[in-house]
């Protein structure tokens, strides 16, 4: 079962807050128009299909390449390397020094941010033997496993207690106990005040981690809010199975209703429950089974950014 | 200013440890060792080699009476001329048939013939695989010219040796400037081409997106450059110390037996370390944007062969400043800004004034300020797909 993310009232300016971003790669406009706003302490999501404009527009958010046009404030910041120690970055493209130690790169990393190397050792040290690779600390990383190695650049990113953590596509090529303790730390991130905003791909890891998500297709924002607005875009759906086929009761269902092995699935008619239900009662329709499903994260996106674009993120979608 | 120092400096010790303390660092500060060990095993070979190997001599077809007085003309001769540099003479007694004997010599390999000399002391006649106005024949002609002369006593000369005269100076110093020219040529030439994989190898461990989302990309390009710098004058520390070493044990007197430059030999190492620097790090700055603009070790190797062609370039502009240090040409390379470390120190070798230094000093920290941030915008640019267009006119203001 699904765990769902707590939706959280949150006070005071927004952690991250971008206005209209465009980029133009010579003719090829890869974001058009983004505009978010991340409250600050929450886990935000960033969802859409591969070359969506994820990656670019997180690159803008974090002052890696400069929009073409728009405007963003990162805490507080209108440049975002002014707040570059309070950032964490783990890009989607990992990237580690092959020969340098697993606790050198994360104070490295640490460094990079105005950590002092000294604590950043020390701070490198406790976190790998909370993550079970105390005895990695001094070997290279050429040495690690790919998800050891993920695991430590996620360490490297975290290591300076930064306010904001940006992880692009953060669950990619990892096996499922490793993405469970990622989102675990992620989670702990958040209760203690960071603000957390990821790009995914994965549906799933959405829904069970952010507050709220911005969808994003073709370089434009389809849908920027709560996960429970995102599902509320849908009414929710009814699966029916009945002893009779035919009746009296078949003018309440849904002309566009699917037959899915023995069940009728349709959404539930506008009117809401009590209707439908008197008239399967007053009809003879004979209940076997009725559910009334609240819609899904997924089956809001397909509303939202389209067949095509969930078709390929199924398609690129790990088993969970 | 202070976020792009520090994140330089982070960066710079990463580089700097990262070089110093891998095993190939001692491959590269050995890296000198292997030409000259080379060069001593082949020399030493082509040295036995050449004394193992006979010199080819002449054949001198004469009574011993009149072989003698020419053997004694060239005992004269090995007085001012080194006997080596001499044509060595064997004698044989003339046989009935001159002509066969002649051919028979001439076919002669133990010891190597390489003519025959018949007829003296009337009628000389020198035959074989020579120059008629060759060094043989020269010399063969003098030892005839003084082989029946009593050789007069000489007026005595008196010799006052001095330590230099201003034209031996000016000789010795030009030997100076282009001895420096060259170390800092080949040593930046070195460095260079360890500095274009660099930005590859920053680029192929993904690690630069991470680098330039927490500090001013110039800091990477600063950061990388002077932690080379860094590395590179300890091998240059080495290296002169062990220079000096074995030039102490080899020559008495050590530095001070080597032609003296116009600043001293403590200014001169002073500057030629400072001109170092800045020829490092001009050339440094400008080929780290050449190898940011590269993805793969090919490319790199592709780019490798301009850039060194173009290096031979400046240094040949450069060498003009050594040989003729007044000319215009020489001018000319002090002030474009590539080739004025290589054509300064000549310089210092050859005039003791200060105050040209200082000005080419700023004059190329102003260069290579310029150079990196042009480096830092064009990676920007090409690399991670970001920034304006390049305006040359706007660099100051960004």
């Amino acid at each position: 079962m699904l765990r769902q993310a707590q939706h959280e009232r949150f006070e005071g300016p927004a952690a991250v807050e971008a206005t209209d971003l465009v980029k133009d790669f010579g003719e090829t406009r890869a974001v058009d128009g983004v505009s978010l706003s991340v409250p600050s302490g929450s886990i935000y999501g960033l969802l859409g299909p591969n070359g969506a404009g994820k990656t670019t527009t997180l690159r803008m958010l974090l002052g890696i390449i400069d929009p073409s046009s728009g405007t963003r404030h990162v805490l507080g910041h209108t440049r975002p390397i002014d707040a570059a120690s309070e950032v964490g970055y783990l890009p989607e493209e990992r990237g580690l020094y092959p020969a340098m130690h697993a606790r050198d790169a994360i104070a490295f990393m640490g460094a990079l941010r105005g950590l002092p190397l000294r604590e950043g050792r020390r701070r490198a040290d406790e976190l790998l033997k909370e993550h079970g690779l105390g005895d990695w600390a001094k070997k290279p990383i050429r040495n690690l496993s790919k998800g050891m190695a993920q695991t430590v650049q996620l360490l490297g990113t975290i290591i300076h207690k930064p306010r904001l953590i940006v992880l692009d596509e953060p669950f990619s090529g990892l096996d499922a106990i490793n993405q469970a303790r990622l989102e675990e730390r992620i989670r702990g991130e958040a209760r203690n005040g960071a603000t957390v905003i990821f790009s995914t791909h994965v549906i799933a890891h959405a829904e069970r981690l952010c507050e709220r998500i911005a969808i994003i297709a073709k370089g434009k924002v389809a849908f920027e809010g709560r996960v429970d607005e995102a599902r509320s875009r849908l009414r929710p759906i009814v699966r029916l199975r009945t002893r009779t086929s035919e009746g009296p009761w078949r003018a309440a269902i849904p002309a566009d209703a699917r037959q899915e092995g023995d069940h009728l699935v349709f959404e539930l008619p506008a009117t809401g429950p009590e209707p439908l239900l008197r008239a399967l009662l007053d009809g003879g329709a004979g209940i076997e089974a009725l559910a009334i499903e609240r819609p899904g994260l997924h089956d809001a996106f397909v509303a939202i950014a389209g067949e095509a674009a969930a078709v390929e993120m199924i398609q690129k979608e790990p088993e969970q | 200013m202070s976020k792009l120092l520090r994140g330089a400096f982070v960066i710079g010790r990463r580089d700097f440890s990262a070089t110093v303390l891998s095993k190939t660092f001692l491959f590269f500060l050995l890296g000198p060792m292997f030409p000259l060990m080379f060069g001593g095993i082949f020399g030493g070979i082509g040295a036995s080699v050449a004394s193992q190997r006979e010199k080819p001599v002449v054949a001198v077809v004469a009574s011993q009476s009149d072989f003698d007085a020419l053997s004694a003309a060239r005992m004269r001769l090995t007085d001012a001329i080194d006997d080596g540099k001499l044509v060595g003479l064997i004698r044989f007694a003339p046989e009935p048939d001159a002509a066969a004997q002649q051919k028979r010599l001439l076919a002669t390999s133990n010891p190597p013939i390489q003519a025959v000399l018949t007829g003296i002391p009337a009628h000389p006649s020198l035959t074989g695989a020579i120059h008629p106005d060759g060094t043989t024949a020269r010399q063969l002609q003098l030892m005839l010219a003084t082989a029946d002369v009593a050789p007069a006593p000489a007026p005595r000369m008196d010799v006052t040796p001095t330590d230099s005269t201003s034209g031996s100076l000016s000789k010795d110093r030009s030997i100076t400037g282009q001895i420096g020219q060259m170390i800092l040529f080949f040593l930046t030439l070195l460095l260079s081409t360890m500095l274009l994989s660099q930005l590859v190898e920053e680029k192929s461990n993904k690690i630069v997106e991470v680098v330039a989302a927490a500090v001013p990309i110039e800091s990477l390009f600063v950061g990388k450059l002077f932690a080379m710098l860094a590395a590179s004058i300890l091998g240059l520390l080495v290296w002169t110390a062990a220079g000096a070493a074995v030039i102490a044990s080899l020559k008495q007197g050590g530095l001070g037996a080597l032609p003296p430059p116009a600043m001293g030999w403590p200014g001169f190492l002073g500057l030629t370390v400072i001109y170092f620097a800045m020829n490092y790090l001009l050339l440094g700055a400008v080929f780290l944007t050449i190898g940011a603009q590269a993805s793969t070790v090919r490319e790199v190797q592709t780019l490798s062969m301009p850039v060194t062609f173009a290096q031979v370039v400046i240094f040949g502009f450069a060498a003009t400043s050594a040989v003729s240090p007044d000319s215009g040409a020489s001018l000319a390379a002090m002030i474009f800004p590539l080739s004025s470390p290589l054509a300064m120190v000549a310089r210092a070798a050859q005039s003791p004034d200060l105050w040209p230094h200082v000005a080419a000093i700023a004059w190329q920290a102003l260069w290579v300020a310029v150079i990196l941030r042009l480096g830092a915008r064009l990676f920007r640019k090409t690399v991670l797909k970001s920034g304006p267009g390049l305006k040359w006119w706007r660099l100051g203001r960004t």
